[in-house]
């Protein structure tokens, strides 16, 4: 047996898998949220925007199709740990290469399965997004919690998950297109694919990199990507957005989406407990048609704090109304609170990777006449 | 926003349920008029199927129980002149109606707009041609196809792609006519037969991906272009099976996201294309080992997959759906579900639901049951479980076949190699099949490689057949109890391998704590709070569905529509649930049929959505504490748990589980029958050949013979000789489960039904209705008429004393329903159902009696005079109705189509109006009969139908028509002066009898049998051409004699100079 503990001793039971030696030398609680996604297990474990998280998922019979290496969403997982009903073996896809047990067991991801996970959600649902610690021993847990001062010092750069997501250097992607410079965050595998599918030249940049050292390679658009954890703690970031977002085409997604604000003086803030599943209902304000939206973040852009931004909200949360999407009365700036890249999820917006082509596509022209 | 301000509305329902064709469209038309009414809509409904919620006085502002013929749908429309037209709600019947209402320009002149898709998207989505034009233009891939008139150009599509082909007809229901083919001796067949059951005369001939995945998607659009899917599926077994005989699972479980989301953007964009503002349905193959698919089908309306979708998810489907047609955007509706966030999102669930079609081969146990691209199950289950397992086995026991796992022992016996041939040949049983090579130790490669089936699933299968081994080794272990009820194994099935009964079983798991919690299917996962109270059963921690104080009665329903039991009882369950809520209880009701208006999950205060099992119904029980059951509603599946539910002290209202036994068992029952002075045919119990022997003696022939406990007349016959006896015994013997079996007096007497209310002193007779064809054809497959025609007013008043004095002896509370046959002037009962009857819904249609509603209000405990029930019978009025059975036989290969004391019917149509002919006419017409007022009449009579044969050819004779008939049947006929053409016996070598069926040149026959089970028998080849080629045969000739009164009636006289 082994469990999921809150700070209120409420308890989840279920059998281990995965690496319980090697994850985590130490106690520590992490943040436990849901996904209701029906499909896409192996996109959700290696999606860094779960960095320093521990995921469950609502989709009782989980890792039925194995695992396929190119569909990872990156090379490594940050997950703290994996939630499920039901853990099967993978017999389901023909040429499945592996199975998800396996993978968690080799990237040290703590696994919990037979846990009603229905039951959590609700929970989660109730009290909102909390943290809880996995253990194989309840009275371990409850003692660890015992002891718990939660703690509320800034985080130092450096600290932060997003840090642990990035890449370590940068690298190029060699395309026939114009270069666009990507700031990694804990980006996914899917947004790369779809820049280079547009004929993108790409160049990753890690989180922490200066504003100077993209704009020496003379990008002709940015693209913010997704990642993990709470923007207010990235002043960097977010200074670095700053001295960036005037200068060039920006396409900003998730936590990208989110510093656009930051920088451009709006807020952000907690959500209750997150959107995260594959069917949030978008609505774009303009032609009042909604679409399905891939959706993963604890984390919203305050709307009234967006007056006198610069930035004008396009896209709504059909269900809660929260900012899905701005756009910069200005700056050629395209910013999604979703993913519309899916991975896993709908693909029916990622017509937006088009529409930052063409915003690109325009402001070089733009140049090239001035 | 609503495109214009609609006043009427026209709502066309599917008609009677068939193969290919069943309960989902009640489901659909009801919510469908619910919703525009919500709207301020007036509705006007038109079907011909009484037996259905859509069809009630309130459910629509008109109804219209009238043929769904184009025809007399145009002199509604002339009539009522509505503005407005939904097309999709009633299957492809309802299609195919308005299609032909438009392009005859009914539509245009009564100034009737089509409403949501539009006819250019039918056409389009029905046209095969124009189909594989959009999808070239839009980049889908379709398999490579040809479509073709005549089966020569199939034959030279063949010649260049090769085989194996599939055949497909273009617009006809269940996939009717089509099939796979091997070689060109198979698709001259299948192609011939195809042709003609295309309403367009067209069949599509294209290359097989059989082994392929075969998944299925479910699209909702609105007008603005909003475009969700509810719903994707993926069936068990691979592309080869039609998909309503397929055993699928919602959602996909062995798709990769990229998988569902290239099928999902596929989906969306053929609906797109399509431009449909309402639901779609797409069908894919995907190839199992790459991510390559292509476009199998596409439905562009609501379908059986709508239903099982709308089910699965719980997001209502068919409301939204009219809500589109009516002009809405999927972005103006609300979540019912949750009643805050929007309609316009795509459910996520945290279950997996399996489906099972339930197949009528218990009673069709001659038929080909082997599953192919041809739909045969009748109705299906669904079983929703927190893992797959849990999901199958609960779908296994809500199929009522007395099967509660994965072993049918029936196989244990096969050898290796017939098991062999079965793992390859699937049929019905395939389930069972690969459970028993799995435990045989077969390799799940192996069947993977054979079988096509995902390994998946197949370990899914092998996981349940190894702890069906484990549970076999270790009795009476609790850890491993626990885990198997986690997997969802049944207490029966534990009991039997634990050698130990089911209430053995159930004590010792609630001795150690082990029992279930229920699980609300809420359309998101657990993300937003719903109040939708809609539950399952799961073995897990949280139970979640509060239960309300106050007075409330659980309802059971009936499970799968199945041939005996149909979509009658789910009427009854309904209208009970209905007249509890009106009675201020909190209603709940428990079923597992996802087609029906029952499992809707706002019909009942609470819907559990669960296996009618003793087990599954105790678990609720246990929870929800309830004041009281009701078992009478829901056909014998409800009546059947009475008993064990009595024993573990749940509380049955209405008649108690004691008078039930009385009224079913042959001994008490006669004991009953002679306190009150009545007569019944004579009969007795035998249970071996001797006294079978004896008893003929005693009673002489002929005979009814059947097994002594069953329902639907299952394995009953009539016996005319000493000859025929000992093999029908034999067969009603094994088909007993106490090995005994009866034997009655067959009377050859006018067949009355009756239909009441009784409180065990009062006594309400809503009406009395006559059977048309002479009693040994199954009450379920007469046509009936009410009022009666032919019973003087005395015997009338002798059948109302006599069924008071039944109610009262039984002490009935609640309905009951006689059978009685009229000989010689004489009365004789032949069973009495203490239970709500086939018949309830026909009766409350036409004589407004609210007889569900008062038999609720009795049960309930309510007085007479407090309800303010009439006593006696109730007064007929100037209407006349009569209920036509329809069958199904073109779509079971093998079936014998002669009527007999066995029920073969799938459905029923009502014909209503104010004289008989006419009533008569309608249901005929309504069930499918094509009058044709001359041609040929086919005649073979038995030699004991002779006599009385020759006034019918007589009577056709005169009106013009043609008599055919072969050898004896000529001679005898001629000898009592008619004049007919000989026509050569099949067995003497001639095909000159079904070449005329196939061409046409015969318009009805007339077959009496003589020995009806002899398969290789002329009669039998000659009622299955007829069947198969759509040609009117009539078995018993009282079903002819009434198609001669129509016709009669409504032929113009040939009358030379």
């Amino acid at each position: 047996m082994a469990y999921l503990v809150f700070n209120d001793g409420t308890t989840f039971e279920g059998t281990a898998f995965g690496d319980w030696l090697k994850s985590s030398p130490s106690v520590a609680e992490h943040e436990v949220v849901f996904n209701t996604s029906m499909s896409g297990y192996q996109e959700m474990v290696t999606d860094l925007s779960y960095a320093g998280q521990i995921l469950v998922l609502t989709q009782p019979q989980i890792g039925n199709y194995g695992w396929h290496h190119e569909e990872n969403e990156a090379d490594k997982t940050r997950l703290q740990g994996l939630i499920v009903r039901e853990l099967s073996e993978g017999e389901g896809s023909l040429h499945s290469e592996g199975s998800l047990e396996d993978y968690c067991l080799r990237h040290s991801v703590r696994g919990l399965m037979g846990v009603d996970t229905r039951a959590l959600t609700r929970y989660l649902r109730q009290f909102g997004t909390l943290p809880g610690v996995m253990l194989e021993n309840r009275d371990a847990a409850l003692a660890y919690w015992a002891n718990f001062q939660a703690k509320h010092e800034i985080m130092e750069k450096g600290e932060h998950w997003v840090y642990r997501s990035t890449v370590k250097e940068a690298y190029e992607i060699p395309g026939p297109g114009p270069l666009l410079a990507v700031l990694d965050f804990g980006v996914k595998r899917n947004i790369i694919r779809n820049l280079q599918k547009r004929g993108f030249r790409i160049m990753v940049f890690p989180a922490g990199s200066a504003a100077e050292d993209i704009l020496r390679h003379q990008p002709s658009g940015l693209v913010l990507s997704n990642g993990p954890g709470d923007p207010d703690d990235l002043p960097e970031c977010v200074a670095t957005v700053r001295s960036l977002y005037d200068k060039l085409p920006v396409l900003g997604i998730c936590l990208g989406h989110q510093l656009l604000a930051l920088a451009a003086g709006g807020e952000t803030y907690k959500l209750p407990y997150g959107h995260r599943g594959g069917n949030h209902p978008v609505i774009d304000v303009r032609s009042g048609k909604a679409t399905m939206t891939s959706q993963n973040h604890g984390y919203a852009v305050q709307e009234a704090s967006l007056n006198g931004s610069g930035f004008a909200v396009t896209l709504r949360n059909l269900n809660d109304g929260t900012v899905e999407g701005m756009e910069h009365q200005i700056y050629s700036i395209l910013a999604v609170q979703f993913h519309p890249e899916g991975a896993p999820g709908p693909e029916e917006n990622s017509e937006i990777f088009d529409r930052f082509k063409k915003l690109v596509e325009k402001n070089l022209t733009r140049k090239g006449r001035s | 926003m609503p495109k214009k301000e609609w006043k009427k509305v026209l709502v066309i329902g599917s008609g009677p349920i068939v193969i290919g064709q069943g309960a989902e469209f009640d489901y659909a038309g009801t919510q469908a008029c619910r919703a525009l009414r919500e709207e301020g809509v007036e509705v006007i409904l038109v079907n011909s199927n009484p037996a259905t919620i859509m069809t009630d006085r309130e459910t629509a502002d008109r109804v219209y129980i009238e043929p769904l013929t184009v025809e007399s749908v145009e002199r509604i429309i002339e009539r009522e002149r509505p503005d407005g037209l939904i097309p999709t709600m009633g299957g492809q019947t309802g299609l195919n109606l308005a299609y032909q209402l438009a392009k005859r320009g009914v539509l245009e002149r009564c100034g009737v707009s089509l409403m949501g898709t539009s006819l250019k998207s039918i056409d389009q989505a029905e046209d095969r041609e124009s189909f594989r034009a959009l999808m070239q233009e839009l980049g889908e891939p379709i398999p490579e196809s040809m479509i073709v008139s005549r089966v020569e150009e199939a034959l030279e599509f063949a010649a260049k792609t090769g085989y194996p082909l599939i055949v497909r007809p273009a617009f006809t229901l269940g996939g009717t006519g089509g099939g796979i083919v091997q070689s060109s001796e198979e698709l001259e067949q299948i192609a011939e037969s195809g042709l003609q059951a295309s309403l367009i005369g067209q069949i599509l001939v294209e290359r097989s991906v059989a082994g392929w995945k075969e998944v299925e998607f479910e699209v909702l659009r609105d007008g603005v272009g909003n475009c969700i899917t509810i719903c994707h599926m993926e069936n068990m077994d691979p592309v080869g099976i039609h998909t309503g005989d397929s055993i699928v699972v919602a959602p996909c479980q062995t798709l990769t996201d990229r998988e569902v989301q290239a099928l999902r953007s596929a989906s969306r964009r053929i609906v797109e294309g399509l431009k449909i503002e309402g639901g779609c349905n797409v069908q894919f193959a995907l190839h199992p080992s790459r991510l390559e698919y292509v476009v199998i089908e596409v439905n562009p309306r609501l379908s059986r997959s709508s239903a099982l979708a709308s089910k699965a998810t719980g997001y209502p489907i068919a409301k939204v759906a009219a809500k589109i047609a009516l002009g809405y955007a999927l972005t103006e509706i609300k979540n019912a579900v949750t009643g805050k966030t929007s309609a316009c999102f795509e459910p996520a669930l945290d279950y997996v639901v399996v489906k099972i079609p339930r197949w009528p081969f218990d009673k069709f146990t001659e038929a080909d049951r082997r599953l192919g691209t041809q739909m045969k199950a009748t109705g299906e289950v669904m079983g929703i479980g927190r893992n797959l397992e849990t999901g199958l086995l609960k779908a296994i026991r809500s199929l009522d076949i007395k099967v509660y796992g994965v072993r049918l022992v029936e196989l244990e016996g096969l050898s290796d190699a017939e098991l062999k041939i079965a793992c390859l040949e699937p049929d019905d049983r395939q389930l069972f099949v690969f459970a028993e090579a799995l435990k045989r130790g077969w390799a799940v490669d192996w069947l993977a490689e054979e079988t096509g089936w995902n390994r998946y699933y197949l370990k899914i299968l092998k996981r349940l057949v190894e702890n069906t081994a484990l549970l076999e080794k270790n009795p009476w272990d609790k850890e491993l109890l626990l885990c198997v009820k986690r997997l969802g194994f049944a207490d029966q099935e534990i009991a039997a391998l634990w050698k130990s009964t089911e209430n053995e079983v159930y004590r010792f798991r609630l001795e150690h704590g082990i029992r279930s919690v229920f699980k609300m299917v809420d359309t998101c996962a657990g993300e937003f709070e719903a109040t939708t109270p809609y539950f399952y059963s799961s073995y897990d921690v949280e139970d979640e569905g509060e239960i309300h104080k106050g007075p409330k009665v659980v309802v059971l329903g009936s499970g799968p529509i199945r041939i005996g039991q149909g979509i009658e009882f789910d009427y009854c369950s309904v209208h009970a649930v209905l007249a509890l809520r009106k009675a201020g209880y909190e209603s709940i009701i428990i079923n597992n049929n996802p087609e029906t208006v029952s499992t809707d999950f706002d019909t009942a205060d609470r819907l559990y959505f669960e296996p009618l099992t003793l087990e599954d119904v105790s678990a609720i029980l246990d929870k929800e504490q309830p004041d009281g059951v009701i078992v009478q509603f829901g056909g014998q599946t409800a009546i059947g748990l009475a008993s064990g539910l009595a024993e573990r002290g749940y509380p049955i209202l209405g008649t108690t589980v004691e008078d039930i036994d009385r009224a079913e068992e042959r001994g008490t029952f006669d004991r009953v029958l002679q306190e009150l002075g009545a007569k019944r045919p004579r009969g007795a119990g035998a249970t071996n050949m001797q006294q079978v022997q004896r008893v003929a003696q005693e009673i002489g022939f002929p005979l009814v013979v059947r097994p002594s406990y069953v329902l639907g007349g299952r394995a009953m016959d009539i016996v005319y000789e000493a000859a025929e006896l000992e093999a029908v015994v034999k067969r009603a013997l094994s088909a007993s489960s106490d090995q005994e079996i009866w034997m009655d007096q067959y009377l050859l007497g006018t067949e009355v039904e009756v239909d009441a209310i009784s409180d065990g002193e009062n006594v309400f007779i809503p009406g009395i209705m006559e059977h048309l064809e002479r009693a040994g054809v199954h009450s379920g497959d007469s046509i009936a008429v009410y009022p009666p025609q032919t019973l003087d007013l005395d015997l009338q008043a002798r059948i109302i004393a006599l069924t008071q004095s039944l109610a009262r002896s039984l002490k009935i509370k609640g309905l009951l329903n006689i059978q009685y046959v009229i000989y010689q002037k004489e009365l004789f009962v032949i069973e009495v159902n203490p239970r709500s009857s086939r018949t309830v819904p026909f009766l409350s249609k036409v004589t407004g009696v609210p007889i569900v509603d008062w038999a609720t209000q009795v049960i309930l405990g309510r007085t007479w005079e407090e309800i303010n029930i009439p006593h006696g019978l109730w007064p007929t009025g100037n209407r006349i109705a009569v209920k036509a059975p329809v069958f199904s036989f073109s779509k079971l290969q093998r079936v014998e189509p002669s009527l007999g004391p066995e029920m073969k019917s799938t459905g029923e149509v009502m014909g209503i109006d104010r004289t008989y002919e006419k009533a008569l006419y309608k249901a005929l017409l309504g069930a499918g009969l094509t009058f044709t007022t001359y041609g040929s009449v086919f005649v073979t009579l038995a030699d004991r139908d002779k006599a009385e044969g020759v006034s019918l050819a007589r009577r056709f004779a005169d009106i013009g028509f043609r008599l055919l008939a072969t050898k004896g049947t000529k001679r005898y006929l001629e000898s009592q002066g008619l004049r007919v053409e000989q026509i050569a016996k099949l067995h003497d070598g001639s095909n000159e009898i079904i070449d005329g069926i196939r061409k046409q040149k015969i318009q009805y026959v007339v077959n009496t049998t003589t020995h009806g089970r002899v398969q290789q028998s002329d009669g039998f080849a000659i009622r299955r051409a007829a069947v198969e080629h759509g040609i009117p045969c009539f078995t018993s000739l009282d079903t002819a004699a009434a198609l001669l009164q129509v016709l009669e009636s409504i032929s113009p006289g040939l009358l030379p100079l």
